[in-house]
């Protein structure tokens, strides 16, 4: 199958305020097959906005081509760029809700903005969204009078009203609670068996998220390490990899173990 | 103590012109930058007007935002401007024996000078700060990337409504600032210190020309599209702009910056075009 992303040595470098230049990802390549579930794992600060911004040319590469459904993204026009960003759902790492509209506005805007749907048949699909993320009866309340999950859940409603081919979830679950995140996570699995979308998520919540992957990709001081499944990086040879699997995957025992009792 | 040979003096004034220099290049750069930029911007927001589907109802709010919303301030700026003007200028004029000129003093002062600049510096402080700091917030907090992913126009979204709102409504504002600012002249001249009314209002008819409300309707239609281009300029580069720090506090010192920058530049383009067009 074609992947839908496709990163070919991809490089990308900050020049930082005392003039000094960082580089975050370093010839970087991996591919992204539809309808599957990759997860980005890796400690704060190594990249992995970067990286995500990078798919939707909110930032540009040094080096290196990246292409969505075959088409290498910084090389095309505006026309096109819009077309390609429609494929993609995403989910920011603070929600990024308009939050001088109402909650059922920021759902409906990707809809009045990017169709040509009438206002009647917005409100059925907006609504149809929001009752199934439990967010009915919320409609009139603005972002800041929501809690952390339910400004999340706002924004997943959000980013699937255009029938996203890739969902990018940036810490979709970085800041609530256990119960939270657990809850977050059976959405992504029943939304994500609903429309069938590839899903890239950035998380640190290793256990929970490795039990979704089909493969994860571990950046480190940008290298990045791909593994086809969670299994794999127990057995590797590399230092970090078996420094990461030893300072998380003890948490996955510990968390297998809570169970068992 | 410090023995300090001919040669290393020689290495240490070397250095620090070399750091200077280094300053002055990195000074150059960064503004060579920004103006180009503050210009992109300014063509996109430009652009953005004359994209579909247009956003009417966003316009109305801007222009309810940007005019109804500095009604008050404007009142009583002119009302105030013109009643010191009216005062001062009896004062002077009285000394010659001139105060039948009083009105058009008083009336060409405000359509050329006054009326536009004060105008411009009011809605700058009142709705342009807001619109820096509305943008600004909307970076910071990804709302702008929100949107880009979603495919939708930041440009024709946000900032070509208030490009179009401030153009029209400044000079509106400043139509309403001339004539209060006249007729607030009409009551300290006329009422409190007696010259004639007739004077007064003669004096105003016959000294001001087509070409005088020609320059101050230039004049203000200028400064709109300048306060409004660097105010929402400033706040959508928040992250850019050097030296502004980081969250909170960078759209604060943006703020700050932009109200500062607009009435600079709208003080420096009064001198040109009134150098220009008197
Ligand atoms: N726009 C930017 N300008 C300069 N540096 C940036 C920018 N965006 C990210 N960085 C730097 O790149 C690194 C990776 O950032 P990021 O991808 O956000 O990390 P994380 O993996 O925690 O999401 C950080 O060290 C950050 O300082
Ligand atoms: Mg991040």
């Amino acid at each position: 199958m074609n992947p839908i992303v496709e990163f070919k040595n991809v490089s990308k470098a900050f020049v930082g305020r005392n003039g000094g230049v960082q580089k975050v990802l370093d010839s970087v390549s991996f591919t992204i097959a539809p309808g599957c579930t990759t997860v980005i794992a890796g400690g704060s600060g190594q990249g992995k906005s970067v990286t995500l911004k990078l798919m939707l040319r909110l930032l540009q590469p040094d080096e290196g081509v990246i292409t969505v459904d075959g088409q290498d993204i910084n090389s095309i026009g505006s026309k096109k760029l819009a077309d390609v960003r429609t494929k993609f759902g995403v989910l920011f790492q603070g929600a990024a809700l308009f939050d001088s509209m109402p909650v059922y506005d920021n759902v409906a805007l990707p809809l009045r903005e990017r169709t040509k749907m009438t206002e009647q048949e917005i409100r059925a699909q907006v609504s149809e969204t929001l009752e199934k993320l439990e967010l009915l009866g919320h409609e009139e309340k603005f972002p800041a009078q929501l809690s952390g999950g339910m400004q999340k859940r706002v924004g997943l409603a959000r980013a699937l009203q255009l029938k996203p081919e890739i969902m990018l979830f940036d810490e979709p679950t970085t800041g609530l609670d256990p119960v939270m995140t657990d809850e977050i996570y059976r959405l992504f699995a029943r939304t994500q068996k609903n429309i069938g979308y590839a899903s890239v998520i950035v998380s640190h919540d290793i256990p929970k998220v490795f039990n979704l992957a089909d493969q994860v990709i571990v950046l480190d001081g940008g290298k990045i390490d791909v593994f086809a499944n969670p299994e794999e990086i127990q057995w590797s040879e590399k230092k970090h990899i078996q420094e990461f699997v030893r300072t998380t995957m003890g948490e996955i025992y510990q968390s297998c173990n809570t169970e068992g009792r | 103590m410090f023995i300090v040979s001919g040669e290393s003096w020689g290495r240490i004034i070397f250095t620090m012109a070399f750091k200077a220099l280094q300053t002055l290049g990195d000074s150059t750069i960064y503004t060579v930058r920004d103006l180009g930029r503050m210009a992109v911007f300014l063509y996109h927001g430009l652009v953005g007007v004359f994209k579909r589907p247009f956003r009417g109802y966003e316009l109305l709010r801007q222009i309810k935002f940007i005019g109804a919303g500095s009604l008050v301030v404007i009142f009583c700026v002119s009302a105030s401007t013109g009643m010191v003007l009216g005062l001062q200028g009896y004062y002077s004029l009285h000394k010659f024996g001139a105060e039948g000129t009083l009105g058009s003093v008083v009336s060409l002062t405000l359509i050329m000078e006054l009326g536009p600049v004060l105008t411009a510096l009011m809605v700058a402080g009142r709705a342009g700060s807001a619109m820096c700091a509305e943008l600004g917030i909307m970076r910071i907090s990804e709302q702008i990337d929100a949107l880009e992913c979603m495919a939708v126009d930041p440009f024709r979204f946000l900032i070509s409504p208030k490009f179009l709102a401030a153009v029209f409504v400044v000079p509106l504002l400043t139509a309403l600032f001339d004539v209060i600012g006249i007729f607030g002249g009409y009551i300290a001249g006329v009422k409190l210190m007696g010259v004639s009314s007739g004077s007064y209002l003669q004096g105003m008819m016959s000294s001001v020309t087509n070409h005088d409300l020609q320059l101050g309707f230039v004049k203000s239609v200028v400064f709109g599209l300048l306060l409004v281009w660097i105010c929402t300029g400033r706040g959508y580069f928040v992250r850019e702009i050097r030296g502004a720090g980081f969250g909170a506090e960078s759209v604060s010192r943006v703020t700050t910056q932009a109200v500062v920058m607009t009435s600079i530049a709208v003080l420096v383009f009064d001198y040109l075009i009134t150098a220009v067009m008197l």
